[in-house]
């Protein structure tokens, strides 16, 4: 892709364990390919009211990617419409619920994280991405399937399964609790 | 008094709603450009890169430029000798046709606190109409994304604060936004008038072509101040640091109470949409 640094990218796969979790740096450059899964703000309060009852999900997140995005629609011949990332941190009143409950392994947003996040990731064993925000036209290339696995009533917000090839990403905070939103952890 | 036919405004309204989400305007791509000449980081040059071949994409493909379509917000100018019957709901069936026809997300819920069910079609749209002498009609379009619009403040300062506080109050909003409203961004400042008048100055000020100073050397200078501090704050391309946080800082200021000092904050992405049409 014209306008990325491919060089230094390492190529990563879902599903996560442990171990691939605690390989990737904040800083690093990731080519993702895989399974990801869709989700914003309204099917996160859903995930997170059937855990708080101690029911199953819908979808099995042990050891998934949520990519936080709601698409814009597909036009006929089209897989996605475009679909770049949406902002992280209001999500982040569930994400710590779906990590420690569900086996969350990895989101991918944009913008930085709660500390209650972040311990999260670092007690659970959980990465952060970030994907270019507004470059969604471009995000929608590396999409080669879409489709609705529920909450279809949300429109945009239902939870999608998507397949990705070379989805271009930062780790932008790790396991260990480095963020690169935080100066500190930029040199 | 010159008519103007409905089906005619609700034509041209449908299609800015494709124009302004496929096509980023010229200003915005050359601010990008800019950026990119200004920016010494490899990450930061990297995501400026990303997001002009993304404008490039976009237009090319005819899809929109941000999965975040947004709220569609217009700015009318009305002229006092032209008549439209029905402005308001033409307006309004032009923007859920302009979002069907041109595959554009719905991104409106009809109640903002309980259901939150969304509308379905993107209406009802904002319209903030202007009376003006003429028979023209004038619309512009600026769609308004999300991620932008909720890292923007308002804060009624008392008047001992300043220049100063003003400056403050606009570098801490940007830099407290981090990487949330999607930088570069381009940063609108309402000053003076009431409580609702600033905000949609500061609104009005990201309408402004992109980098066009302030004709009063007074301000132009306030906007340069603030748009050095912004970019030496090193908050940078998408907040994961570099030399360009923001593509532009846009004052527009308006008289206001012997009291009061008045400041907004209206932050938008890089992708700064907006279209517009006369009739």
């Amino acid at each position: 892709m014209k306008g990325t640094r491919t060089m230094d990218a390492i190529k990563i796969t879902t599903p996560f364990d442990d171990q691939a979790v605690a390989k990737l740096q904040a800083g690093q450059e990731v080519l993702l390919s895989g399974v990801v899964y869709t989700a914003r703000d309204a099917a996160h309060k859903r995930l997170c009211a059937l855990l708080d009852k101690g029911e199953g999900l819908p979808v099995d997140l042990r050891g998934q990617v949520l990519y936080f995005v709601g698409p814009t629609p597909a036009k006929p011949g089209h897989v996605i419409g475009s679909a770049g990332p949406t902002t992280s941190y209001r999500m982040d009143a569930y994400s710590p619920q779906l990590i420690a409950q569900a086996g969350l392994k990895g989101m991918i947003g944009k913008g930085g994280r709660g500390q209650n996040v972040i311990d999260a990731m670092v007690k659970h064993k959980c990465v952060y991405f970030a994907a270019t925000g507004g470059a969604a036209a471009l995000i929608a290339q590396r999409i080669v399937s879409c489709e609705v696995v529920c909450y279809p009533d949300l429109g945009p917000e239902a939870i999608h399964r998507l397949v990705v090839v070379d989805f271009p990403l930062i780790v932008a905070t790790d396991a260990a609790g480095r963020d690169l939103y935080r100066l500190e952890a930029r040199s | 008094m010159r008519t103007i036919e409905r089906s005619t405004l609700v034509d041209a309204v449908a299609a800015l709603c494709l124009k302004a989400a496929y096509d980023l305007p010229a200003d915005a791509l050359a601010a990008l450009e800019r950026g990119l000449e200004r920016e010494s980081t490899a990450r930061g040059q990297s995501f400026i890169r990303q997001c002009i071949e993304n404008a490039a994409i976009a237009s090319r493909e005819r899809v929109p430029i941000c999965q975040d379509t947004g709220f569609a917000v217009f700015f009318v100018r009305l002229g006092e000798d032209v008549r439209v019957a029905g402005l308001a709901e033409a307006i309004a069936e032009g923007t859920a046709r302009g979002y069907q026809e041109g595959y554009l997300r719905k991104s409106i819920v009809a109640d903002p606190l309980f259901e939150r069910r969304n509308t379905g079609d993107n209406t009802p749209p904002v319209i903030h109409v202007e009376l003006v002498p003429g028979d023209k009609l004038h619309i512009l379009l600026a769609p308004k994304g999300g991620g932008s619009e909720n890292m923007s403040a308002l804060k009624m300062l008392p008047p001992s604060a300043g220049r100063q506080g003003v400056v403050d109050f606009v570098v801490d909003t940007v830099v407290k936004a981090g990487g949330n409203p999607c930088p570069p961004t381009v940063v609108g400042v309402g000053l003076g008038g009431t409580f609702e008048k600033v905000a949609c100055l500061a609104k009005k000020a990201l309408c402004r072509r992109i980098g066009e100073p302030n004709p009063n050397p007074a301000y132009a200078e306030l906007e340069r101040e603030i748009l050095g501090k912004l970019n030496a704050s090193g908050v940078g391309p998408q907040g994961l640091g570099g030399d360009v946080t923001s593509l532009a800082v846009h004052v527009e200021q308006h008289p206001c109470h012997i009291a009061s000092l008045p400041v907004a904050v209206n932050l938008n992405c890089h992708a700064a949409r907006h279209a517009e049409v006369e009739l």
